[in-house]
């Protein structure tokens, strides 16, 4: 499921439709963090904005 | 339009991976971002790229990724050996004891049964971890025989023949704290004490960083550990024992420094540190 900008700062959260608050320059492939559902989400494509529950961590993710 | 001389390869763009993006943009570099989730081959434009850096966070993906970028004669940052040797705890532990350096008694058998003899033979209490991972995912205290029955008919059972490898270390008795010093290019940027409540001190499982003291033998070790497993840029993770003794746990090739940078303030900037040394990458060409 994804989501795209309501307005060019706000998003809403594609897990529980809260508003999401975007950084001044949106990278794509960036994580948030919905504020409400805590859900990771990445951002999909810049213009325009469009998030997506980031995908499940994998076992050989990590440093 | 100028060709971007640098790629930063990362499929996911954490805190680090923006602090080392906004680092380029600052000095206004050409650089691309190349999500490697998209790469099927680099035909497409990779390749025309002469420095990587591989912030890929998906060890298996950052290994290929790094091997086939190096074929086409691009440097990447690790290297592909470097993030290979990190990326297995094993591997890892065979390099850093051909560097003579000081590690906690470690012990690899090649299946679950195998292992009750290497867990004998290393003493109790122990650590069981994966081969491959991060973020002390699975990594299991053992505290005796009994405990250990359970765990390995857990690891029996687990699919994949890999898992049936098991990686086998003495817990060293340690302050409830472990050590990460950061080295980019041969110097250490700093170090921090990492504390936990619980006895795994990973700072993405909630563990907090502290500057720590840069001793002499701090720096020795880290750059060492760093040297045996080739990693231009590395997280050395160090404990120290009862006496103070210093030993190396193991070294993160896809290092993340949040927390460190967090602990070091303005003492450090890790992301410039690393971009400057990613384009002297780019000017030795």
């Amino acid at each position: 499921m994804t989501t795209t900008e309501r307005s060019p700062t706000m998003l809403s959260c594609p897990e529980c439709a809260s508003p999401v608050t975007l950084a001044a320059t949106p990278r794509l492939s960036e994580i948030l963090e919905c504020g409400d559902c805590q859900a990771e989400l990445e951002i999909l494509a810049v213009e325009p904005v469009t998030v997506g529950l980031a995908p499940e961590v994998e076992e050989d993710w990590g440093e | 339009v100028s060709k971007p001389r640098v790629a930063v390869l990362a499929s996911r763009i954490r805190t680090d991976e923006k602090h080392i993006l906004a680092a380029l943009d600052r000095r206004r570099i050409c650089y691309s971002h190349v999500d490697s989730r998209t790469l099927w081959s680099f035909s497409h434009g990779t390749a025309a790229t002469p420095v990587t850096l591989n912030r890929e966070l998906a060890h298996h993906r950052a290994v290929y990724a790094a091997r086939s970028l190096e074929a086409l004669g691009v440097t990447v940052v690790n290297s592909a050996t470097a993030t290979e040797i990190c990326g297995d705890k094993w591997r890892t532990s065979l390099a850093l004891r051909a560097a003579d350096l000081p590690v906690p008694a470690t012990a690899l058998a090649l299946t679950p049964d195998a292992a009750r003899e290497a867990l004998a033979a290393v003493g109790y209490p122990a650590v069981i971890k994966p081969l491959v991972g991060s973020w002390g995912r699975l990594v299991t205290l053992v505290p005796d025989a009994q405990v250990a029955e359970t765990v390995l008919e857990y690891i029996a059972a687990l699919p994949g023949p890999q898992a049936h490898i098991v990686y086998v270390q003495e817990l060293v008795a340690a302050r409830g704290r472990d050590i990460r010093a950061v080295v980019v290019g041969g110097e250490v940027l700093g170090a921090t004490y990492r504390t936990s409540t619980g006895w795994r001190t990973n700072v993405a499982r909630g563990a907090t960083s502290q500057p720590c003291p840069v001793t002499p033998e701090l720096v020795k070790l880290a750059t060492a550990a760093a040297a045996a497993v080739a990693a231009d840029i590395a997280g050395v993770d160090l404990i120290e024992d009862e006496q103070g003794r210093l030993a190396v746990l193991e070294v993160n090739a896809g290092v993340e420094f949040s927390g460190f940078q967090q602990a070091m303030g303005d003492r450090v900037n890790v992301a410039d540190r690393i971009v400057d040394h990613v384009l002297s990458k780019v000017e030795a060409l």
